[in-house]
């Protein structure tokens, strides 16, 4: 093991290089780039045993990740924004077909107007596509949650393609201290991908992604809703096992001085450490506070959720993006799975910085209320 | 020689239509490149036909992902292929010309110009079949589909057919070649041939739609025939930047001859059939026919 | 319920689906006139005419091609 500063995206290249991806079809965007660099440096350089397969479009990377998943082998690849726009189609897709790939997004919004800053409306609005979703918080979590992330999807009990999504910029162009695992220790939390379900062999012929009639189609996507509840117990048995090998936990949410709260903040991604300093703050001078960080939205960790939060009075959700006419995905979520006072905030789009100046705005308006969703730092002229 | 195997790679009980020109072409194909391969489709006719969970038609293992992507799918099982050292398998991928010609020739051009070990044959049945018989980037000139229908303004397409075989020996790649289901001997050769050949192949294979073309079932190696003779459909290889005719009628027919037998070419006037003439024997001279 | 992702792990079942069904018209040959150019066999767009030239009436549709192509006209149609 050894400790080094870098970016989350050095960080997500190096938890893809120990977990020894055989394809790689990638697609440079912004802030995502520089993943697809170091990953083809690595290829470059042996360091990584895999064809690196430079496509055309982020359309081509999934469908070629899709083509050599289905084949039956570990993949990787990465985009951001208007990439896994262009790829939508085909992440319903790999879902469907149960390819489990990672891929990690480098989340950043969308256009118009054009925009390469960070909020999380791109893997926001693939929420529905069947793949798990893990948002994190620092370049640590998102090289541990890379790895974690092969694990879980490989799972017999799951086989559903995973997505990291960390914040453009804020982590991907954010140098912090990070320790790198040694790679046999990660040999032995993740051995080679060995799948039953689906392999393309001449030895062994089967056909991969057929057309189904009314008669099957409900039951494909049932099982795959069997596979995103099978998926909660995975990760966390995931977590705990990395735990025991790394020393780091994790799991599907990660409370924050909730256990007494009165109110509690609920947000993903780097957003967590700001609010996490203001929730300290806040305690300090009395209040009743905590913050619970999702890590895991699809699946939605709803037990996980009550648990956390069923002491408090009101909960504030924070949302870096937005469905038009009903507030955030997450606190949508929350509105309908959590039987609380709950209150959305709508912040960040577009790489606006959220300011704790913000998050005391969202407290205050969460004990006193004005409405349900509050669009905060919201410049009216 | 048309080599018949004791086993068809593509099983009897697909769902293709009575005649289907697709049926014939991807038998052959497969037939000639044996049970050591790899299918790729995209959605189309082929795909829909074959594959109706939970049976499926193909005995070489398959994979289909979408329309427009047949190419990139093509590429991850390539690599996924030799990074394992299965370098002896062939991989072909299947698109019919609106999956080849439009929506995925994006994804086709960047297959072929990086290189990959593979062949691509394009089932070029010269309309969107599989939805109904809608115009593609293929349909020829005069044909009616309908999204390019006859009527009081209009005499059905008015665009020529995109020349797709010679936008793919643009590329470079190492083997292009149109092929014909009505001459099975010099495609089973032509797929042979782009097997062989390390590097990315393609092969543009017309195979007349009994459906969508407008003539009884029975006529649809006719149909291919009377293409090829007309020299409406020209057959020829470029083989590492050589181009050859590779089959030469005796004496070219009148293209009247192919058209009137269509339901598709039935409408046109004298003046357009003409237009048509002069069209295919600029083509035939252009490529020395 | 259905297999993990819809795959299929007995290809070549499509046999399970008789299309002979669909045919309205039934191609007979007659082997006195065959001259084994096996043309029927090449063309037949369901796999359903054997190397000894006997016709699988489980899925022959009835297309007519195979009578079309025969140089020696020794198959026949005839109304089912």
């Amino acid at each position: 093991m050894v400790k080094e500063v870098m970016t989350s995206n050095k960080a997500v290249a190096e938890a893809v290089r120990l977990a020894k991806p055989q394809v790689i079809p990638v697609y440079p965007i912004t802030p995502q780039t520089t993943i697809s660099e170091y990953l083809a440096q690595y290829v470059a350089d042996e360091k990584i045993a895999a064809k690196y397969v430079k496509v055309e479009s982020e359309h081509s990377a999934i469908s070629a990740a899709v083509g050599a998943s289905g084949a039956g082998v570990r993949v990787f690849t990465a985009t951001s924004s208007q990439g896994l726009m262009l790829m939508h189609e085909i992440l319903f897709a790999a879902a469907g077909m149960r390819t489990p790939f990672v891929l990690a997004d480098a989340n950043r919004a969308i256009s118009a107007p054009l925009n390469i800053w960070n909020d999380q409306q791109d893997s926001i609005a693939q929420r529905d596509a069947g793949w798990l979703q893990i948002y994190v918080e620092n370049a640590q979590e998102a090289l541990d949650t890379t790895l974690m992330a092969y694990k879980i999807s490989e799972n017999p009990d799951v086989l559903l393609p995973s997505m990291v999504c960390l914040d453009g910029f804020i982590l991907t162009h954010t140098v912090e201290p990070v320790e790198i695992p040694d790679q046999e220790s990660v040999d032995k939390f993740l051995p080679p991908y060995v799948p039953e379900h689906a392999y393309l062999d001449p030895k062994e012929p089967m056909s991969i992604g057929n057309f189904a009639d009314p008669d099957y189609y409900t039951e494909a996507r049932y099982a795959m809703q069997v596979a995103m509840d099978n998926s909660i117990e995975v990760i966390q048995k995931t977590c705990d096992e990395f735990a025991e090998i790394f020393g780091r936990q994790y799991g599907l949410v990660e409370p924050y001085k909730t256990e007494d709260a009165d109110i509690i903040f609920v947000a993903m991604g780097s957003l967590c450490s700001t609010i996490r300093v203001i929730v300290d703050q806040l305690r300090d001078q009395g209040e009743k506070v905590g913050l619970l960080k999702i890590r895991a939205y699809r699946p939605f960790p709803v037990e996980a959720i009550k648990e956390a939060v069923k002491n408090c009075e009101k909960i504030a959700v924070i949302d870096k993006n937005y469905s038009f006419g009903i507030g955030g995905a997450l606190y949508s979520d929350m509105k309908v799975k959590i039987d609380k006072e709950i209150y959305g905030f709508i912040a960040g789009l577009g790489g606006r910085d959220i300011t704790p100046e913000y998050i005391l705005e969202a407290y205050e308006k969460t004990k006193v209320p004005e409405k349900d969703v509050t669009w905060i730092g919201l410049k009216e002229e | 020689m048309v080599d018949i195997p004791d086993k068809d790679l593509l099983a009897p009980g697909h769902r293709g239509c009575a005649g289907c020109g697709a049926s014939i072409g991807v038998k052959l194909a497969l037939n000639a490149l044996g049970e050591n391969t790899v299918a790729i489709s995209a959605t189309g006719c082929l795909e829909v036909m074959t594959t109706p969970y939970p049976e499926s038609a193909w005995e070489v293992p398959f994979i289909h992902v979408a329309f427009e992507n047949s190419g990139a799918v093509a590429s991850g099982v390539e690599a996924a292929l030799r990074i394992q050292g299965k370098d002896d398998v062939n991989v072909v991928a299947f698109g019919g010309d609106g999956g080849t010609v439009d929506i995925g020739l994006q994804s086709l051009s960047g297959a072929m110009e990086r290189g990959h070990n593979m062949l691509y044959i394009c089932y070029d049945n010269e309309a969107y079949m599989n939805t109904g018989i809608q115009r593609s980037g293929a349909t020829p000139f005069g044909a009616t589909t309908t999204t390019s229908p006859q009527g009081s303004a209009s005499f059905g397409e008015d665009k020529p057919k995109k020349d797709m075989p010679m936008i793919m020996a643009a590329h470079g790649i190492p083997y292009v070649a149109t092929a014909s289901i009505a001459y099975p001997e010099d495609f089973v050769n032509k797929v042979k041939k782009a097997a062989s050949i390390e590097g990315p192949a393609y092969i543009h294979l017309q195979q007349p739609c009994t459906t969508g073309w407008g003539y009884p079932s029975e006529k649809t190696i006719e149909m291919g025939r009377l293409a090829v003779e007309t020299g409406s459909w020209i057959l020829y290889e470029i083989e590492n930047g050589e181009f050859s005719i590779t089959f030469t009628p005796e004496e070219r027919k009148p293209v009247k001859e192919y058209l009137s037998q269509q339901k598709r070419f039935r409408h046109l006037q004298d003046e357009q059939i003409e237009k048509i003439q002069k069209y295919v024997d600029a083509q035939c001279s252009e490529l020395g026919l | 319920m259905v297999s993990i992702g819809c795959v299929i792990k007995n290809p070549g079942n499509s046999r399970n689906n008789k299309t002979g069904s669909w045919r309205t018209f039934k191609p007979i040959l007659d082997k006195e006139k065959c001259i084994d150019c096996d043309n029927c066999i090449i063309f037949c767009p369901d796999g359903s005419v054997n190397k000894q030239h006997d016709i699988d009436y489980d899925f022959c549709k009835g297309c007519g091609i195979c009578a079309n192509e025969c140089p020696s006209d020794a198959i026949e149609m005839v109304k089912e």
